[in-house]
């Protein structure tokens, strides 16, 4: 093949990028221990604020100028910043947590972007040396392709001379090691961790500015993002720590992507598949990536508390939610209903988390794509009108989710989160786009007798409620206590015997089944669904309202469902109202960042301080009615008021501490023995055995 | 019944000798600390004079690594106080206390096991001493890693790696130093290699508190000893008055 040399430089000059991208992301994994989702939309909003400083139609200020401007002032003050506000709040939290708050942070630069910042319109991303090209063996090769590469091989050289040649970089690399030894050197890892978070966002934006013009003639905010999350994959052949191996995988995806171009053939069916290799490479590494160590982690005190459901208190929320839905459908119109209908399947979609991310703690960034694939089955396999078809659906979207997770359940958190993001950026990419799949819209009918907004709104929150009773019954069965033991200890958990590979699948394939309910649902609630309604980027807010209703319960995915459903609806309400409407719209970004202040979700954090306040009132009534009887003595009697003298100048035991800690989480004390030896009226002199014998 | 410490009356807490109340440097007043809900220090108090060398002593899980991570800020203590020179430290940081040339080696190996020797030593640079410094002087001790100054610090043998430990120690000119279990897993000459160069520092003027298991080789060392038990120190002294009572500690005969 003759212009092969052609496509290797352009594929090598792509590749560039991506290392450049994937380095910054594993600069700041090392030093911070946070994978940061943002990466890609970092580099996105770099190249806008970029575009905005140096574009005629913007500031105009002169091209090299605006470079330094954003990679050595903007970039690294918001990198820092976003270590500093958001992300040092996040030690001692979940893996979740983590990832969860670096997705808000995502979907947030994204909306701001589009809805707030720079709504669409046609900006045109310029080139460096833009009238310079070259054909090389019958390829055009630019100046800014060769750019791209002389930048990459600046980079690296760099990065080593900082890590191997400065304090700092050495601080950086020792904090891989052992952070606390770092500190006790006198080193500051938060500085380090705010350095490297500047340094990573520096890199996102030189990577985003020099890949806008290649990926698009016009800036456009989603191929952006995706095109340096594809770095993501060079960096997990990196395995997140080589910066070596990522630079080497960032050029292999760059050759491959460009390879494709000249040895795949050119039909319609695969015209997505070019930008679709670096997600295709990214599973085959994580297919081969050698098994991770399970970390033991010695009694990490996580912030985080797990409430569960009850089947009664799901079969209430059931009844109560129903009864309201109807309330509601009758009292108004009929775009409120459609909200509302909205707002429940987004409920039945969060749902699909429960299990997964609630149970297993394991993530998927793709269950809209399930849903996609459950509303094409029951659309086209059967007639959707046929019940049967919700089961069908649920079926092959947890076989297909089963199918995904398989590679990347082997490994830890971050790669199943990625593996389904990969996912689902390919079936948008692929799949959904064709002809007979989703690509020229379905129409879904729905059961019959359902045929009515109001009554179709009713079956959807009787669905949310069965689901949900569903869920909770996994949970109660040995099953969820399998899921509940993998979570607390995978370690343990593997000494034990217990299958953790099995035991995700399953979750993950039940995740995936009530995922395609969901997307059936969706589909019979509009009057037709496209590919558009299944992109990655909508699964994104499910997991953060999901997370941030609280995920381990079904009432935190009612709560965030509603919320979600109710954020554009207020912003439509409020269009009039100045900052208000941009607010909602970000409700979701926002709220899910927030989280790294309050990991345990809103319902939790709601329920919990009633169940506290109620358990207190109660404890201390009976607590009162105890002392009272006391004198007649009926058994261990703990002491009404805190810390006080009973009147008759005896010791009592706080009421509010459970009795049975004692002596495990505070020392049982002189004070305590002697309550208790009263209590049950004891003598010391009854005790003191030596004394008698 | 002591009135301040009602729930201690059953404590066997030793009384401080008064020459160890004098001008101390670093001070622990009833300080407890706990793991979460479990409460591993119930109440130590102990004091290392200025210019000398105190041994603590005990079996495991006595709480010997927990006092000297409360000692160096890395852990805050649940109640008590801890001061450094007679200035109340609660709530200072870790590398706060580096800086003030508080020098702390953890339990373990104190090095970095992927950056090489010199790269470990380039670290104690925060200290506020030059790189070529700290290496002439580790090197003069310990001519063995000068060889070795390009090998990753993981690679080394035990010794080694705790002589690169102890380097920090050395040549970052210390105002206190702690020591936690520098003998672990190593071989008697080994060890008695490194605490010829404890007593070479102390005699240098530095306070050390030195964390032991096995007492022999550093009873030779210390002006003072303390045995530990169940989170308490249950007794303070000279070091050949303790030496029996050590005996009877580990054989659980108390
Ligand atoms: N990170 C931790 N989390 C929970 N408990 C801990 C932790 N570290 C120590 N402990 C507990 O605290 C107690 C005291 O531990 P510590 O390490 O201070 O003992 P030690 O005297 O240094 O023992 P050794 O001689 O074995 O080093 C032990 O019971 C131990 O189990
Ligand atoms: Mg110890």
């Amino acid at each position: 093949m003759e212009n092969l040399s052609g496509f290797l430089i352009l594929g090598i000059a792509t590749g560039s990028l991506y290392a450049i991208a994937a380095s910054g992301l594993v600069v700041t994994y090392t030093t911070s221990g946070i994978f940061n989702f943002a990466h890609g939309a970092t580099g996105m909003v770099m190249a806008y604020i970029y575009w905005q400083i140096t574009d005629p139609e913007g500031w105009g200020v002169h091209p090299i100028l605006g470079l330094v401007v954003v990679l050595f002032i903007v970039a690294p003050l918001f990198g820092a910043l976003v270590e500093r506000v958001i992300m040092r709040g996040l030690q001692d939290t979940s893996l979740v947590t983590k990832l969860v708050v670096t997705i808000g942070l995502m979907v947030g630069l994204r909306e701001l972007v589009n809805q707030v910042l720079w709504p669409p319109a046609v900006r045109p991303a310029a080139k460096f040396f833009p009238g310079d090209r070259w054909t090389l063996s019958g390829v055009s090769v630019t100046a800014h392709d060769l750019i791209g590469i002389a930048v990459a091989i600046l980079v690296a050289a760099g990065l080593y001379l900082l890590l191997y040649k400065t304090r700092i970089g050495v601080s950086m690399r020792a904090v891989v090691d052992d952070r606390e030894l770092v500190r006790l050197n006198g080193g500051r890892p938060n500085r380090l961790s705010m350095f490297s978070w500047g340094l990573g966002a520096s890199l996102a934006a030189l990577a985003g500015i020099l890949a806008a013009p290649i990926v698009q003639s016009t800036l456009q905010v989603d191929p952006l993002t995706i095109f340096v999350i594809n770095a993501y994959a060079a960096a997990v052949i990196g395995r997140l720590q080589s910066l070596p191996w990522t630079f080497a995988g960032g050029i292999i995806i760059g050759v491959a992507q460009n390879l494709a171009v000249v040895y795949l053939p050119q039909t319609e069916a695969l015209t997505g598949l070019r930008p679709s290799v670096p997600t295709i490479l990214l599973f085959i590494t994580l297919l081969v990536l050698p098994q991770t160590r399970l970390r033991t982690h010695s009694l990490q005190r996580l912030r985080e508390s797990v409430p569960h459901s009850t089947l009664q208190g799901t079969l209430l929320m059931t009844a109560v939610l129903m009864a309201a839905v109807a309330l509601v459908a009758q009292v108004s119109d009929a775009r409120m209903v459609l909200d509302l209908s909205r707002a429940l399947v987004l409920c039945i979609m969060i749902l699909s988390l429960v299990p997964l991310t609630g149970f297993a703690g394991q993530i998927s960034l793709a269950q809209w794509t399930f849903g996609g694939i459950g509303v094409w089955v029951a659309a086209t396999w059967i007639s959707s009108s046929n019940p049967l078809s919700l089961v069908l659906a649920a079926l092959v979207a947890g076989a297909v989710g089963a199918v995904v997770a398989l590679p990347a359940l082997r490994l830890q958190g971050i790669y199943l989160a990625l593996a389904t993001m990969a996912f689902a950026v390919l079936m948008d990419n692929l799949v959904f786009k064709q002809e007979w799949m989703l690509g020229s819209s379905i129409v879904v009918d729905r059961l019959p007798g359902l045929e009515n907004d109001k009554v179709f709104a009713i079956f959807l929150a009787l669905m949310f409620g069965l689901l949900a009773l569903f869920v909770v019954w996994l949970r109660r069965g040995p099953f969820g206590r399998r899921l509940q033991a993998m979570k607390d200890s995978p370690a343990a958990c593997a000494t034990l015997g217990l299958d953790l590979t099995r035991t995700k699948l399953e979750a993950f394939a039940i995740s995936a089944a009530i995922a395609g309910i969901g997307g059936v649902m969706l589909g019979m609630l509009k009057p037709s669904v496209g590919p558009n309604d299944f992109l990655m980027f909508n699964s994104l807010p499910l997991l953060l309202m999901g997370v941030v209703g609280g995920i381990t319960a079904v009432g935190g995915a009612l709560f965030g469902g509603l919320l979600l459903g109710a954020f554009p609806v207020l912003a439509r309400v409020l269009a009039d109202v100045p900052v208000l409407p941009e607010l909602f719209l970000l409700g979701p970004a926002l709220a899910g960042i927030s989280l790294g202040r309050n990991p345990n979700g809103a319902v939790n954090e709601i329920t919990r301080s009633f169940r506290d306040r109620n358990e207190a009132r109660r404890r201390r009534k009976e607590l009162r009615e105890v002392a009272d009887v006391r004198p007649e003595g009926d058994g261990v009697a703990i002491g009404p008021e805190a810390p006080a003298h009973a009147g008759d100048g005896r010791v009592l035991i706080d009421p509010l501490d459970e009795p049975e800690w004692l002596g495990i989480d505070r020392p049982f004390t002189q004070r305590e023995v002697q309550a208790l030896n009263e209590a049950l009226d004891l003598k010391e002199s009854d005790l003191d055995v030596t004394a008698r014998s | 019944m002591d009135p301040r410490q009602p729930s201690e009356a059953n404590a066997r807490a030793a009384a401080m000798p008064p020459e160890l109340m004098q001008d101390p440097l670093l001070e622990l007043e009833a300080v407890t600390a706990a793991y979460g809900r479990i409460q591993v220090l119930n109440g130590v108090d102990l004091a290392v004079p200025a210019g000398t060398v105190l041994a603590l002593l005990g079996p495991n899980g006595g709480g010997k690594s927990t006092t000297l991570k409360v000692a160096s800020c890395q852990m805050e203590p649940t109640s008590g106080r801890v001061k450094i020179a007679g200035r109340t430290v609660n709530g200072a940081t870790s590398e706060q206390l580096a800086e003030l040339g508080v020098c702390t080696i953890p339990e373990g190996r104190g090095i970095f096991a992927n950056l090489t020797v010199r790269e470990n030593l380039e670290l104690a640079t925060y200290t506020g001493k030059s790189l070529s410094a700290i290496e002439d002087r580790t090197y003069s001790f310990f001519p063995r890693l000068a060889e070795r100054r390009h090998q990753l610090a993981g690679t080394m043998s035990g010794g080694e790696q705790q002589m690169l430990s102890m380097s920090r120690a050395l040549s970052s000119d210390p105002v206190l130093l702690m020591l936690d279990e520098l003998s672990m897993g190593l071989a008697p000459l080994v060890v008695e290699e490194l605490y010829a160069v404890v007593s070479q520092v102390a005699g240098e003027g530095v306070s050390i508190l030195v964390v032991e298991q096995f007492a022999r080789t550093v009873l030779g060392v210390a002006d003072w000893a303390a045995i530990m038990l169940g989170g308490r120190i249950t007794r303070v002294g000279p070091p050949g008055e303790l030496e029996q009572e050590l005996t009877a500690a580990y054989l659980g005969d108390r």
